[in-house]
């Protein structure tokens, strides 16, 4: 691959190379990392919008409809990353967001790209900020990022995100779900989606009562954001302008209280934080004698060393 | 640095609405570790290719039943070779007569699978077909 020549072709909206940087960065190879390096100056433009709940509550749906009201109403190339679960057992992946995702098949303004978990726990890919990163710089100005359907551990998302909608729908589960599932102090939009099945009134007013608890005392702050509780029929597009304009205010609440830049910094800093740690693992590793390792291991299962000590042991090769 | 799964796309173009075979085929192509998308019933070529070119597939395959091969299948080779795909390995399975098969093959469909083919070879064959990509 042709790095330079790829990230120019990427900045044009070659769809081709797009694809094809998209596989090197979803597999961190050393190109995927020079050609991030190469186009890092164009990113950070794009809204993130991250859409997680549990399976069965049309996420999918969701985003197809979400992303065809904003190609419709607004002239801005919307990207897609949806992140589906990894089988443990063989490491094979079902995708099938995309049977879902119809209306956006052959909009040229549209890209949309499946992921695997690939063993990640948190909802998304090890590698998804940096795949999101190079739609980004490719040019889509809104990234809608479709996180694995589990529902109560998808906290990820949050970290890479602007906006997190946490998508619930009647009838999943009982109130104290509402209440126990981390996923909703994440949320800057809640949204019961399939509104017209039986029980939405009984899953909105759950969901209200603990954004009352939560938000208590906090209410005409406009330095403070109170998630809306939104319906919507994704399925028959209902609700889709309602909740565009809601994520629209939230953008604004970001901009306009320096959220969006703490959120952008707290990113970065958790990203170089992350590789530092990598980096550092890599290279002790290599300094590494050969048998050092093996020797302080046994040392360790023999008793005659403490894991900490032994720990200390093998740091000291860290200097080169 | 991870390992470079293969990825295919399972796709059901034309207007039949029986999907078991496609489910069947994807389901043993991600027992064997593939990462397959799934894009549902009734896909145009131009979708299919979308996909392909979307994904950054290393192969696609089709299921038809509805006798419409002859026209849909070189519709999806000549997208993927318009958008620069002219590496993804392409099979087809279904209802397929005997007759056009070499037909087929001759477009650079690289197998074609009939009802009963053990999913076993399946596997194998477009394994074999996505590694030739992959080693480019």
């Amino acid at each position: 691959m042709d790095i330079p020549a790829t990230a120019l072709a990427i900045r044009r909206g070659d769809r081709l190379a797009l694809a094809r940087g998209l596989t090197q960065v979803e597999n961190d190879t050393p190109a995927g990392r020079e050609l991030l390096s190469l186009l890092f100056a164009e990113g950070g433009q794009a809204h993130l919008i991250g859409v997680t709940g549990a399976p069965g509550t049309g996420k999918s749906s969701l985003v197809n409809a979400l992303a065809a009201f904003y190609r419709r109403t607004r002239q801005v190339k919307v990207g897609v990353v949806a992140v589906d679960p990894t089988s443990p057992f063989t490491g094979g992946a079902l995708l099938g967001d995309r049977v879902r995702m119809r209306d956006l098949a052959t909009d040229p303004g549209v890209f949309v790209r499946s992921m695997a978990a690939r063993g990640a726990l948190g909802g998304l890919a090890h590698t998804t900020a940096a795949v999101v990163q190079l739609m980004d710089a490719a040019g889509y100005e809104v990234i809608l990022i479709e996180t694995v359907g589990a529902g109560q551990s998808e906290v990820d998302i949050v970290r890479l995100a602007h906006t997190t909608l946490v998508i619930e729908a009647p009838g999943l589960g009982d109130d104290i779900q509402a209440i126990k599932a981390g996923i909703l102090e994440i949320a800057d939009i809640l949204v019961v989606n399939k509104a017209d099945q039986p029980g939405v009134e009984n899953t909105e007013r759950a969901l209200m009562s603990m954004l009352e608890m939560e938000h208590h005392g906090f209410e005409g702050d406009p330095t403070h954001w109170i998630p809306p509780v939104l319906r919507s029929i994704a399925s028959r597009n209902e609700g889709i302008e309602a909740l565009a304009e809601a994520i629209q205010r939230h953008q604004i609440f970001l901009k306009n209280s320096g959220e969006w830049q703490r959120r952008e910094a707290a990113r970065l800093k958790g990203e170089l934080h992350v590789l530092v740690q990598e980096l550092l693992v890599q290279a002790w590793q290599e300094a590494l004698p050969e048998n050092a390792y093996q020797q302080t291991l046994e040392a360790l299962l023999s008793r005659q060393t403490s894991p900490h000590q032994a720990a200390q042991d093998l740091l000291r090769y860290t200097h080169r | 640095m991870a390992e470079r799964k293969i990825r295919v796309i399972i796709a059901k173009p034309g207007l039949d609405g029986h999907d078991r075979g496609a489910k069947v085929v994807a389901q043993a192509l991600r027992d064997a570790g593939m990462e397959v998308i799934y894009t549902g019933l009734r896909q145009t070529p131009e979708m299919i290719a979308q996909a392909a070119l979307q994904e950054d597939v290393d192969a696609v395959g089709m299921s038809i039943l509805s006798g419409a091969h002859l026209a849909l299948v070189p519709r999806v080779i000549d997208l993927l070779r318009a958008n620069g795909q002219k590496d993804v390995a392409v099979f087809v399975g279904g209802i397929i007569p005997e007759a056009d098969v070499p037909e087929l093959h001759k477009m650079g469909v690289f197998a074609v699978y009939g009802p009963g083919t053990n999913t076993q070879t399946v596997v194998a064959e477009v394994q074999k077909a996505a590694a030739a990509r992959l080693a480019e």
